[in-house]
């Protein structure tokens, strides 16, 4: 470890600071620097508007408590926000579970009254869910096919951005996160006469479940897109 | 070697029993040796609906619990040397009976027989267990009603399970045309569309069918009932033909042919 070479590095982007962390010395020698070099650089951002910082910790493994701390200090500084901690290296049953969690299952079935599909991940359904079927996913629901029974995406954490999308959208009931939406009568006419290709998402704007066409969400851009690596 | 066929519904009194019945009774037509075996224990009407109550001497219960031979449970029909019935106990429930032990009697039944047919009561528990461990096939009986197409998904479901079944094939019983005419009735592409699995007939509302059921004939013995026609396409069907589909239109008669002329005027 050389000496010349600080453990800290602060730049200055144009949307906010980024913190390049040295990642072979000791955690608490790391601390100790960030501490001094924010308290000396104190005056470039005691005024004006919060900075987000971005902290990139190289080859560094960060337990939750090290990131916890790393933010605790950063934000006892007036003007900053951590926007976001980077690290190459997490645990595998970190990576396992981000894999179960980002995986597209791929089912060809039909999902008929009384039976339960639950994964984890995101499902893609190739077939029908009957009613009284019900598919579960922690991610998005995908269904080539008709939905006419239940479909529950973003379970577990009830992540309200998980979408639900079908090839014929007639169903029951959806549930997004911990959000709840029926399909009454009325609804369920219109869709029959124009259910082609649509999804299902929370509308921030309203807070509810809310049913559009395929081609409209996309201008929303509320479909996340794929990692191209998983 | 014979096949053994189930007939199933999931919910009651949608025809499982007149269809055994009359799938029966087709086959025997056309010169196959045919079984037909009640699994409604405690409930069995399939004796009756065939007219072959008063000569019941054994039963499936009796055969399981080794108090009579196979054979001496069988009873002959009436009417065809090749149709016989293996008729259900009345006087105890489904409970007296294992899957393993009706798989048993079925897989002996089919050394003599060549077909096997067996009436399944409604429900999902045991009685239904029962029926389909010693199946080689499924028919699922449904009636163009939400409840009974609802109950048909449940149970394509759970026959989709049974790994010795092969795909399970629908009849859509008590058609009743005018009812469809005017949309009070699901229509067959709707159903098709729910549960997609092949049809194997459709079988329209007769009032033969109640009044010979009750006369303990199988409507299909009688050759100018629509429901008779319906059921013996069903018996070549399974025997492999292809038979088209019956028209589900009325004819019209004569005074029917006068109204639409005198309208047109």
């Amino acid at each position: 470890m050389s000496l010349n070479r600080p453990l800290v590095t602060l730049m200055g982007k144009k949307d906010g600071f980024v913190l390049v962390l040295d990642d072979t010395c000791a955690f608490d020698a790391l601390l100790e620097e960030l501490k001094q070099k924010l308290s000396q650089n104190q005056t470039r951002y005691r005024e004006g508007p919060t900075i987000t910082v971005k902290v990139q910790a190289g080859d560094r493994y960060l337990k939750p408590e090290q990131r916890d701390e790393l933010t605790r200090v950063i934000s006892s500084f007036h003007h900053l926000k951590v926007a976001a901690i980077e690290s190459n290296v997490m645990t595998q049953k970190e990576f396992e579970e981000k894999r179960v969690r980002e995986q597209l299952v791929s089912v060809n079935r039909v999902i008929r009254s009384g039976q339960v599909l639950s994964i984890q991940g995101n499902l893609l359904l190739i077939g029908d869910v009957n009613p009284g079927g019900t598919v579960t996913a922690t991610g998005n629901i995908y269904v080539f096919g008709a939905l006419r029974g239940i479909a529950c995406a973003g379970t577990g954490d009830s992540n309200p951005q998980a979408v639900i999308a079908a090839s014929i959208m007639e169903p029951t009931q959806l549930r997004i996160g911990d959000r709840i939406s029926r399909t009454d009568e009325s609804q369920l006419d219109e869709l029959r006469n124009d259910h082609f290709l649509e999804c299902a998402y929370v509308d921030p704007d309203v807070d509810k479940i809310v049913i559009d066409k395929l081609h409209q969400i996309q201008q929303k851009q509320i479909i996340p897109v794929m990692n191209a690596d998983m | 070697m014979g096949e053994a066929i189930v007939v199933t519904s999931g919910k009651g009194g949608v025809g499982k029993t007149t269809t055994s019945a009359n799938i029966g009774t087709v086959l025997a037509l056309q010169g196959k040796k045919v079984c037909l075996v009640d699994t409604d224990i405690g409930l069995r009407n399939l004796d009756v609906v065939m007219g072959l109550e008063n000569r019941i001497i054994y039963d499936l219960v009796d055969v399981a619990e080794g108090r009579c031979k196979l054979n001496q449970a069988l009873v002959k029909d009436k009417r065809f040397d090749s149709l016989t019935l293996l008729p259900a106990a009345q006087t105890t429930d489904k409970m007296a009976v294992k899957p393993e032990q009706m798989k048993k009697m079925v897989d002996a039944l089919k050394e003599d027989y060549d077909y096997v047919i067996i009436d399944c009561p409604a429900g999902i528990e045991r009685g239904f267990r029962n029926a389909v461990a010693g199946a080689d096939h499924a028919i699922v009986v449904t009636t163009p009603e939400i409840s009974s197409v609802r109950d048909a998904d449940r149970i394509i479901g759970l026959l989709e399970q049974e790994k010795q079944l092969t795909p399970p094939r629908l009849i859509i019983n008590r058609i009743r045309q005018h009812m469809m005419k005017n949309g009070g009735m699901l229509e067959i592409d709707e159903i098709m569309n729910i549960l997609a699995i092949d049809l194997l007939g459709i079988v329209l509302d007769d009032d033969e069918v109640i009044s010979s059921s009750n006369k303990g004939q199988p409507v299909a013995m009688d050759p100018n009932s629509k429901a008779a026609q319906a059921y013996r396409n069903i018996g070549r069907r399974i025997l492999g033909e292809t038979v088209p589909l019956m028209a589900i239109e009325e004819k019209p008669g004569l005074i029917q042919k006068i109204k639409t002329l005198l309208r047109m005027r």
